[in-house]
């Protein structure tokens, strides 16, 4: 019980900076929310009037407490540019969007990391290796947009086995979101796939390299085995952290692969509304992220005692 | 002649080294028969823990590794075979104890695994006889709890505790030959000779053919019929582990056993350690290697490498590679 206070405590800690800070970073920025709204070539009283209505003449920390006052009680206001809707309903739009994108990429960067680590740990310093390294370093230098836009010349324009610039909610179709979504999502796992294999390959050869696997390789067991049911659970530690990050970090930052794909993700949102200067937008959607970050988090300490049981500790 | 269940015939295992080629088991030939327990001593650097891997097939060719002679369990060469018909010798044939019980068990894996997959990988148990098995052999190795501790976790248990799970999982599948690898140095004294015992026993009720290697000779005098003590990759003396202990006849064997710290020595009294350090295996002295820090060393010793030959005792075979063996200090013992 006293953990689950103090995540909760840690929680709110998180997101009252996070919050704080993204305010005080978007008072600074360029773009003016009136301009936004009314467009180009108005008299400047009316954006000088449309700014007094707005409150963002007010001083920065009774806007800070105007929004934050709204937010614990679950109101984050809408949005100040056209379409005014609710910032919640925008977020709850986007969000699955976003969060398919990254799982699904994080998805397929493990589900092919993992044996091409296995393979290249197999052989360290073999010919194997080498050239898995030396691929994956390639992946790492291509640049996402690059990789996105040749993946749509390739399948989209010139095989033309997936579609492009739609998206179709799970909610409505499940083939044919996993169509749409899937394109993305492997230009998003390239760069996933690269780094996932590179730590665990590494992880895996110190872990080859302990007692307990050269004991279990004298009980006769092949390698493979040994590989997949002694090696490889102790070396995922590494690369379950840096998964629990990409999975928070892609949420919000999948910009280029939501620009190139016209999908409606969290991504393009918030780089939309920042420069607008629509900050209700942006204050509700980082905080989504933080909050999704700090959940992710606590799965992954969850996991840290799956993985090891020596940090299994027992609560009273 | 009575069928071996070991032997070793001028086994060389040779490492590649970025600093040159380490000889770290340098023509090495043994033999063991069911039952017997042969005990390999020496100091650390001596090439005893390669030399057991070497004979289980642990380290065999590879880039780096050039194993030459010969090993043969069961009657087959254990570097002749393909990987996967050595790895069914694995359990079945001959087993390894490991040094440390610390690191040899999978801190991810439950006790009960370590040793019913084995039984399953090799005898094709299922999942109930196997722990059903594992149980028993928990149970044979003493340790109390046996049904409790299989569902725990490495970390859970003491080392003493762990080592007896080293060796319940290498006795799984009945070798016929035991290789223990220095079982002892990673546990507190009070529970090494425990772990002796308990090994000694286990090898006479099964007659099961036993190697044990060491680095103290106090763990080997009572519980190893035989016994070799390798310097620098070779041996150089070998005998019976009562002949070696009561008469050795290589200074080195001598200065070793004189190294033994002695209950009814004075307070105070200095240990009588062996000057000098072990050879350098990548650039082994020439002639014989233990000249440099042997107290009777002449010219010759220094010049032409002693062979590892038959003292010319009359009842019992006593090998040595020396070339002025110590004299044989009283007649009628053996």
């Amino acid at each position: 019980m006293r953990k689950v206070a103090l995540r909760i405590g840690e929680l709110a800690g998180v997101l009252f900076i996070v919050s704080f800070g993204v305010f005080l970073m978007l008072s600074l920025m360029p773009g003016d929310p009136a301009v936004a709204i009314l467009g180009e070539g108005h008299p400047p009283q009316e954006y000088a009037d449309l700014r007094q209505e707005l409150g963002l003449n007010d001083p920065l920390l009774q806007r800070y407490w105007d929004w934050l006052s709204g937010a614990v009680t679950g109101d984050f206001g809408t949005s100040l540019v056209p379409p005014q809707s609710d910032v919640l309903d925008r977020i709850g739009g986007a969000l699955p969007v976003s969060l398919q994108l990254a799982v699904m990429g994080l998805a397929i960067a493990l589900v092919l990391a993992i044996p091409l680590a296995m393979w290249s740990a197999a052989r360290a310093g073999g010919t194997v290796d080498r050239l898995i390294g030396a691929s994956m370093f390639g992946i790492l230098s291509v640049p996402s947009f690059l990789a996105g836009l040749l993946l749509i010349l390739i399948f989209s324009n010139g095989l033309g086995w997936f579609p492009r610039a739609q998206w179709v909610r799970l909610s409505d179709s499940i083939g044919g979101n996993l169509h749409h979504a899937l394109l993305p999502a492997v230009v998003i796992a390239l760069m996933e796939l690269a780094l996932f294999t590179r730590v665990l390959r590494n992880d895996l050869i110190v872990t080859l390299n302990e007692d307990f696997i050269l004991a279990a390789r004298a009980k006769g067991m092949p390698p493979w085995r040994v590989m997949v049911t002694d090696a490889l659970r102790p070396s995922s530690f590494s690369l379950v952290t840096l998964m629990g990050i990409s999975l928070g970090r892609l949420i919000g930052s999948t910009v280029i692969v939501e620009y190139l794909f016209a999908l409606p993700g969290m991504g393009s949102m918030i780089v939309n509304a920042a420069n607008q200067g629509d900050y209700p937008m942006v204050q509700g959607a980082v905080l989504v992220i933080a909050l999704v970050y700090v959940a992710v988090n606590a799965g992954i300490d969850f996991s840290y005692g799956y993985l090891d049981p020596r940090t299994r500790r027992v609560d009273a | 002649m009575t069928e071996h269940v070991l032997e070793v015939d001028d086994l060389h295992t040779t490492f590649s080294t970025p600093r040159g080629l380490m000889r770290a088991v340098d023509g090495v030939s043994l033999t063991l028969g069911a039952g017997e327990t042969l005990g390999v001593v020496g100091e650390s650097g001596s090439g005893k823990s390669v030399l057991g891997r070497t004979i289980m097939g642990l380290i065999s060719n590879n880039a780096n590794t050039e194993v030459t002679g010969s090993v043969r369990i069961a009657g087959q060469d254990v570097h002749e075979m393909k990987p996967g018909a050595r790895r069914k010798l694995w359990g079945p044939e001959v087993a390894m104890v490991f040094q440390d019980p610390m690191t040899s068990l999978n801190p991810v894996k439950k006790v009960g695994v370590h040793i019913t997959e084995a039984l399953r990988l090799h005898l094709g148990l299922n999942r109930k006889d196997a722990t059903e098995r594992a149980v028993d052999l928990l149970r044979q190795v003493f340790i109390p709890e046996p049904v409790r501790r299989m569902k725990q976790y490495p970390h859970e248990l003491s080392g003493g505790m762990r080592q007896r799970v080293v060796i319940a999982m290498a006795l799984a599948c009945d070798p016929k030959l035991l290789i223990a690898d220095e079982p002892t140095t990673a546990l507190d004294v009070t529970v090494q000779k425990q772990i002796l015992d308990l090994l000694a026993t286990l090898a006479s009720e099964r007659n099961m053919a036993t190697i044990l290697v060491s680095h103290d000779l106090g763990a080997v005098a009572g519980r190893t019929d035989r016994v070799a003590v390798m310097y620098g990759g070779r041996t150089v003396e070998t005998s019976s582990t009562s002949r070696v202990f009561a008469n050795p006849r290589h200074p080195y064997s001598e200065a070793l056993i004189a190294s033994i710290p002695q209950l009814r020595d004075a307070p105070h009294t200095v240990l009588r350690a062996i000057e000098g350090a072990p050879p350098n295996m990548l650039n082994p002295p020439t002639g014989c290697r233990f000249a440099p820090r042997c107290r009777f060393a002449q010219d010759r010793c220094r010049e032409e490498e002693p062979l590892l030959r038959d003292l010319g005792e009359r009842d019992v075979v006593h090998r040595g590679a020396c070339h002025f063996p110590l004299e044989i200090a009283y007649e009628g013992v053996s």
